[in-house]
């Protein structure tokens, strides 16, 4: 008897329910993945660390600088921001062993055997700090790129892959083949504000 | 709808609908998952520039963020128009950023202080200047990871 007094729910109108809440959802979602530059800052240096006045020769060290109405100076000459990727490569790699470019040794390294690379060139960036900040990023930008295009450019000779596509052995000894490191210099203030 | 069914008799059964909700209830709980908020409103302008090596940021609740730009129009009368650093909800200055830093290690599992990064969301037109003053200070926060958020192009122009 009882069961008879109890009529079925109606669920015809949960689609509607569900539809609108989907439709909340679908509007208030954002599908944005983040993207950025991945960098490290060096650690603050100990106070009693003495300057150790490490001679790098200047060869092996290729200087940037960036004024406050963004121009760029690049090996003490006025350069265009798009032929800093360029001039950048041709540094870390020094294909033709140019004498005022990085020095270069043998180093053994896997997969590569024993090749003749140039030892550790150090790429060196200093700003204003009147410089905008998009330049700045630009020219992190057009550096990282330097860097991994030659490492794409050697993988693909080497194995064939992308350089994202190696697997980690082969990609730390690509790492070992261009070993460039971007160095920023303690800010300063170079012509004022 | 009767007048229908009378001319076509019991030509075409009703489809039946009873999985639409089903169905719709799977989309509903994927957007439900997928969803994400915006976490805090902001008060400065904000247009990041473009870079072709742009990596994605994973693990995201490893990541906080320090937002750095002009104020936004409706601030400007507080605020003045020079770029300003926003940390959570709020502006601040430089000297803050340490704490705050300080403060979101804390608040993270002690399994995970050490993967902790910063994402530096600034507008593209800011000077280095104050750029440079937060970057110190994180050096002196030792929050060494960071992360300059830029939108992933093919080509710059």
């Amino acid at each position: 008897m009882a069961k008879k007094e109890l009529p079925q729910i109606n669920a015809g109108s949960m689609a509607d329910i569900a539809f609108l809440l989907l439709i909340f959802f679908l509007v208030t979602t954002t599908m944005d993945v983040d993207t950025g530059l991945m960098r490290r800052l060096p650690p603050i240096p100990d106070k009693d660390q003495k300057d150790t006045d490490d001679k790098i020769k200047e060869r092996n060290v290729f200087v940037v600088l960036i004024n406050k109405n963004n121009n760029l100076l690049v090996e003490n000459e006025m350069l265009d921001i798009h032929s800093l990727r360029e001039k950048a490569k041709e540094f870390i790699a020094n294909p033709d062993d140019k004498a005022n470019l990085p020095e270069k040794d043998y180093k053994e390294i896997q997969f590569f055997g024993r090749v003749y690379v140039p030892k550790n060139p150090i790429v060196s960036l200093r700003n204003d700090r009147g410089t905008s900040y998009g330049t700045y990023l630009m020219v992190q930008n057009e550096l990282l790129a330097a860097k991994n295009e030659l490492r794409n450019e050697i993988s693909s000779q080497q194995f064939n892959k992308k350089y994202k596509d190696l697997d980690e052995d082969q990609q730390s000894a690509v790492k070992q083949y261009f070993t460039a490191v971007l160095s920023e210099a303690e800010p300063k203030n170079i012509g004022g504000k | 709808m009767s007048r229908f069914k009378q001319k076509s008799g019991k030509g075409l059964p009703a489809i039946n609908t009873a999985s639409l909700p089903d169905i719709v209830f799977m989309l509903l709980f994927f957007f439900m998952v997928t969803t994400v908020m915006k976490e805090v409103d902001l008060k400065v302008n904000i247009h990041v520039p473009n870079a072709t090596e742009a990596k994605k940021l994973e693990k995201k609740s490893l990541v906080s963020y320090i937002y750095i730009g002009k104020p936004a129009q409706r601030f400007q009368k507080l605020f003045g128009t020079e770029p300003r650093i926003q940390l959570n909800d709020q502006l601040m200055q430089v000297k803050d950023v340490e704490d705050f830093i300080a403060q979101e290690r804390d608040s993270m599992n002690e399994s995970d202080q050490s993967k902790m990064s910063v994402s530096l969301k600034v507008d593209e037109n800011t000077k280095m200047g104050v750029v440079s003053d937060v970057k110190q200070a994180l050096r002196r926060a030792s929050a060494l990871k960071i992360n300059y958020s830029s939108i992933k192009v093919d080509k710059l122009q």
